[in-house]
């Protein structure tokens, strides 16, 4: 039981390895930037955690705008991926724009 | 050729159609504004009731220092000694819209007064909120229903009780910036597109800056997201929405000093962030079926299941024990009231004694929202059909805010742009199904094919038994909301003209075969729609023109020799105004305290904002105590000036005397020797000569009633309906100094403390009126003690 599901853990995560090599590079760079912005959350939200939370303020302005780009990084990703039904009909001059005016 | 021509006619028509909805919603804009101008013409260009003069006051202090000025402004004269913050207390959207309003006019050269500016905010406003309406609602059904809702929130009695010219009150602006930010939700949704997004976040902002009920707004979005999660409607769309609204909003939210830190530390945003996170996992989980294979993506399920529930619940578990160890759940004390409407009257009795607060009456639903009571049903049904995010969203927001406008009568206000809409689809859907029937008919008799006017159907039995199907439908659905109604006939008759919409919808998805009612019925029940919106107008200016256009700061009534009027409060002010010195302090009862610091000018001791309950409760304290104790009281606070409000001479209900039980027991929830029963008898609360004692001595009485035998020789109390108890009674520490026109206000003043005393040894002093000697020759008492 317990060799099945790791024998079927691993085979999982070969198959989402291969498929994720699969997309195209823009959207890998976008989500490189994506992983980036966590990370930087994640550091702050540790440093927190080991100094203590006193100008909450900039604690909070720093997290928030960390997820923030995350998010707007997800949306732009979301609205430029060719597979998305959805959107297939915007130039990409107006996905940068909307962006931009979000940052 | 045909085509051709309905080609150009098509577009000539949608050009001219434009051009028509466009004068259409100036006219409602129009009809907006000058609805609320009753209380201009009847009354005068003056500021309503209480709290819109703290605004106005605010105002006044921004465009006189500046802005800078007003974000660091520390008042000293309220709530005299503690003072307040109002920097960091007010929501500053009102103020600071009127105060750009007032200097953008000023710098065209138009010289408006600020108090002109205070006083048409809200009507102004109130168009602006109309054609938001629009915009909503032509996002949900389309053009010819936004039209409509647009008109009907035009004149909502609901929504005109609290936007009349005059009433400078936060929900002016709060109703427009609530809608607007609706509207920018839905069409981001229905886009896709990440600049309404952002737009939505701005308006959110400036809904935060504006009201405390935003948290309607960032509880509702995130319930409806959490709806489309759960019916599989999830989109990308749907992730663009919301996800930028919460991680923006909040950074906004946090700007807004009475907000800052709560933002992210109380329960009422919490459903944001859970939403948040749900959204996120649900992502992962489409985007990782999508790129995956079927079968690993059962093995990724069971994965992820066994694992990350327990993560979940570790997470989970911790959250919630920080949140239980607050006494109230992280909640505020207005918001839980919301969830549990007894929980105010148990534990915080001033937000249980403010009339807005209680929940409301049948007759006020009918009174405040009128005809639009019916159609909702009607509109929530015609929702479904078809159930789009947004018109889910619609049907969510109005079944949430008919219960909360259940629990607290002050938040009518919030449902009224939610019925405006569904009236608004309910009558368009019922007019386009009747004029399609009649052009229909005529088309049908001018070409001589084939039904004549006889027909209800068209001539298969398929679609027999298609109809049957959908009444056997619509009718359980529409049995629940129609037992919300009153009027069940007006209800049947509406399920009878929502029959063929349905009808008629479900025909344009199985065939393209049009259902038609007879052309007389059609005709009948087009003149009945439209009388009915006739009744709705006539009903909404009624209420606008008596009922809501009081400024209840003047007071008149009619008598059979023409219109009185009562200016007594203003009176009473500007005596203050003028005949105390600056820096005097009045105490009064918390109502009138906004009123004192903008028209009279002087410090006061509590005032409407009611944050401190303490300091309330020591004045409730000393106008239930008797004169020398309550001397030692209002002394302790440097008062000079106390002011009464007494209706009992005109018959003006809303006087101390009939608000003296919630001084009683707001003193008494702070200072245990103040006890309720005292003051009645045989729990009865009376004033006449079967009063108790303690009743018959307190400062109250005593202030209300000294020399009210003078007026008509007996005494008797118009209010109260009964000859007061005690007739003849001289004070001992208090002046009077002014008494209005109408006896409505009275002011007395403190009487300083004797300078010499009779008699020098304790033995001498054994006559019972040398008691107060004795106490003032040795250390004066300390109140709290």
């Amino acid at each position: 039981m317990a060799r099945s599901t790791s024998k079927d853990a691993q085979a999982l995560f070969r198959s989402l390895i291969s498929a994720y090599a699969a997309t195209p590079t823009n959207l890998k760079i976008i989500d490189l930037y994506v992983m980036f912005a966590i990370s930087t959350a994640l550091i702050q939200v540790a440093y927190m955690a080991i100094v203590g939370s006193f100008p909450f303020n900039s604690f909070l302005s720093g997290l928030l705008s960390c997820i923030g780009t995350a998010v707007l990084a997800v949306c732009l990703r979301i609205q430029v991926n060719k597979e998305n039904k959805e959107f297939k009909d915007l130039p990409p001059s107006v996905l940068l724009l909307t962006l931009s005016s979000a940052i | 050729m045909a085509a051709l021509d309905t080609a150009n006619g098509s577009s000539l028509r949608q050009a001219f159609g434009n051009v028509l909805a466009f004068f259409i919603l100036v006219l409602i804009g129009i009809i907006a504004f000058s609805i609320r101008l009753f209380s201009v013409i009847k009354y005068e260009s003056v500021i309503h009731e209480f709290d819109p003069y703290f605004n106005y006051r605010v105002t006044q202090f921004l465009t006189k220092n500046g802005i800078y000025d007003f974000w660091n402004w520390f008042d000293d004269r309220t709530w005299y000694p503690l003072g307040r913050v109002i920097g960091g207390t007010v929501y500053p959207g009102l103020t600071l819209t009127a105060g750009t309003m007032w200097w953008i006019l000023n710098s065209f050269n138009i010289p408006l007064s600020v108090e002109t500016v205070c006083v048409f905010t809200a009507p102004v406003f109130s168009a602006f909120a109309a054609w938001a309406t629009y915009l909503l609602t032509k996002e949900v059904k389309g053009t010819g229903a936004g039209l409509t809702a647009a008109a009907l929130l035009a004149m909502v009695p609901s929504y005109i009780s609290r936007s009349v010219a005059g009433s400078y009150d936060n929900e002016a602006v709060a109703i427009f910036a609530l809608i607007f930010t609706f509207y920018l939700y839905v069409k981001a949704l229905n886009t896709g597109s990440l600049f309404y997004a952002t737009l939505n976040a701005i308006s959110y902002f400036y809904m935060v800056c504006s009201w405390g009920g935003y948290t309607f707004i960032i509880n509702l979005i995130p319930m409806h997201v959490l709806l489309c999660i759960i019916t599989g409607r999830y989109s990308s769309r749907l992730y663009v929405a919301y996800a930028p609204l919460v991680v923006l909003g909040t950074l906004l939210a946090a700007l807004v000093p009475v907000v800052g830190f709560n933002a992210v530390m109380t329960s009422e945003h919490f459903a944001s962030f859970l939403v948040f996170i749900i959204l996120h996992v649900v992502a992962l989980v489409y985007y990782i079926r999508g790129i995956v294979s079927p079968k690993m993506f059962k093995v990724a399920v069971t994965l992820v299941v066994s694992v990350g529930l327990a993560v979940c619940f570790a997470v989970a578990a911790v959250l919630l024990a920080l949140v239980a160890s607050s006494p109230t759940k992280g909640w505020s004390g207005r918001s839980l009231s919301l969830l549990d409407p007894t929980y105010a009257s148990k534990y915080i009795p001033i937000i249980a004694s403010v009339s807005e607060h209680q929940p409301p009456t049948w007759p006020s639903y009918f009174m405040d929202i009128n005809v639009l009571a019916f159609l909702v049903p009607a509109g929530i049904v015609a929702c479904f059909f078809p159930l789009s995010d947004a018109s889910s969203f619609v049907v969510l927001y109005i079944v949430t805010s008919i219960y909360f406008s259940g629990v607290m009568v002050r938040l009518m206000l919030v449902l009224a742009p939610a019925a405006c809409i569904m009236s608004g689809i309910a009558l368009s859907e019922a007019f386009a199904a009747f004029t399609r029937s009649i052009k229909f008919q005529l088309l049908g008799q001018s070409e001589t094919s084939q039904s004549d006017p006889g027909d209800t159907s068209s001539c298969s039995i398929e679609t027999q038994n298609d109809v049957a199907k959908t009444n056997k439908n619509e009718d359980p659905i529409k049995e629940r909301p129609s037992k919300r109604n009153k009027k069940k006939e007006k209800e049947k008759e509406k399920q009878k003209e929502k029959e063929p919409v349905e009808k008629s919808s479900m025909k344009s998805q199985i065939g393209k075969r049009l259902l038609v009612l007879p052309l007389e019925a059609s005709l009948i029940a087009l003149i009945l729609l439209v009388l009915l919106c006739g009744f709705y107008v006539v009903h909404c200016v009624w209420a606008a023109a008596e009922a809501y256009s009081a400024p209840s700061i003047v007071l008149t009534s009619h008598t059979h020799d023409g219109m009185h009027v009562f200016d007594d409060f203003r009176e009473g002010y500007a005596w203050l105004r003028h005949n105390t010195d600056v820096d005097d302090k009045v105490a009064s009862w918390w109502d009138y305290g906004y009123q004192t610091t903008a028209m009279a000018n002087r410090t006061v001791i509590v005032d409407n904002n009611t944050w401190n309950n303490t300091h309330i409760a020591t004045v409730g304290t000393a106008m239930s105590s008797p004169e020398k104790a309550a001397w030692e009281i209002f002394s302790s606070l440097d008062v000079k000036y106390v002011l009464v409000v007494f209706g009992g001479l005109v018959g003006y209900p809303s006087d101390d005397i009939n608000k003296f039980l919630w001084m009683v027991r707001i003193g008494g929830g702070v200072f245990p020797h103040i006890r309720e029963p005292d003051y009645l008898r045989d729990g009865q609360y009376r004033i006449d000569s079967q009063a108790t004692p303690t009743m018959l001595n307190c400062l109250m009485y005593k202030l209300s009633y000294y020399r009210f035998v003078e007026t008509d020789g007996k005494g008797f109390d118009r209010v109260r309906r009964t000859e007061i108890g005690k007739k003849y009674f001289k004070l001992t520490h208090f002046d009077e100094v002014f008494t209005s026109h109408h006896w409505m206000v009275r002011i007395y003043k403190l009487k300083p403390p004797k300078n010499r005393i009779r008699g020098k040894t304790k033995k001498s002093k054994s006559k019972a009126g040398s008691a107060s000697s004795k106490r003032s020759r040795t250390q004066k008492r300390n109140p709290w003690h």
